[in-house]
């Protein structure tokens, strides 16, 4: 059982950071104004949404299995407030600082509707920061921080936001020529 | 019975509504939406669900369904 928890605990936490990659290079991407290849606009935002959800759904599992075992260690506290950790309080409180960064979007985005364009797109500018201090956070801390598999896995999603990041650039400085 | 409603001081020609409900908007060349019935757009009720979905898919929150 203890087991169960920690693999649980490391497995949503990778997949989080995939997810939350997906969700960011597509944000970064589709805020060009022209549409991805072939793709439909609102297929692209849906993908976007979704995989944005999804990886708030595995951030708690994350959050829940580590609280819940004992090998990490985590107080309740160390789930909001960064940096108090027992262990490793740096890499830890990047996570935390992470997760609290992503909730501000999540919840914004899920009252889109009643926020306003304004509010919700200051909020969301925060993903900006989040995303980075995720991929910080399974580097400093994760357990398979040194296996090649997760490296690729980090050098593949940081490839990602920046080959969305230089698209959506180049296309601006197209347009604007 | 509801209608679509287009802020057009919001818009910005995004064009994910025209593509959630081609039944009742097209785009000018310019990506803009225009209602193919003129003005505020009726929708019918078999469309609500759709017209909901475009509302909420809207990057700008240009859409508004009222009713009527």
């Amino acid at each position: 059982m203890t087991d169960a928890l920690w693999y649980l605990g490391r497995g949503t936490g990778v997949m989080a950071l995939v997810l939350l990659t997906i969700s960011v290079a597509l944000g970064v991407a589709a805020r060009s104004g022209e549409p991805l290849g072939p793709l439909p606009r609102f297929a692209v935002t849906a993908v976007h949404r979704n995989s944005g959800l999804i990886a708030s759904v595995l951030l708690v599992g994350h959050v829940v299995t580590l609280l819940l075992d004992p090998y990490a260690q985590l107080k309740l506290i160390d789930v909001l407030v960064p940096f108090l950790g027992t262990a490793e309080p740096f890499w830890l409180g990047l996570g935390t600082l992470g997760l609290d960064l992503l909730l501000a979007v999540v919840v914004t985005s899920l009252l889109r509707m009643r926020v306003g364009v304004r509010g919700w797109r200051a909020v969301h500018w925060v993903s900006y920061a989040a995303w980075p201090v995720s991929l910080l956070h399974t580097l400093g801390m994760g357990t398979d921080a040194a296996t090649p598999w997760l490296l690729a896995l980090s050098v593949l999603c940081f490839v990602a936001v920046a080959a969305a990041a230089v698209y959506r650039l180049t296309l601006r400085a197209e347009v604007s020529r | 019975m509801t209608t679509l409603h287009i802020d057009w001081t919001a818009c910005h020609g995004r064009g994910l509504c025209a593509e959630l409900l081609p039944e009742l908007l097209a785009t000018d060349p310019w990506g803009y939406p225009i209602a193919r019935t003129g003005g505020d757009v009726d929708v019918p009720a078999e469309l609500h669900a759709d017209a909901v979905t475009a509302t909420k898919f809207c990057p700008r929150l240009a859409l508004r369904l009222r009713a009527r």
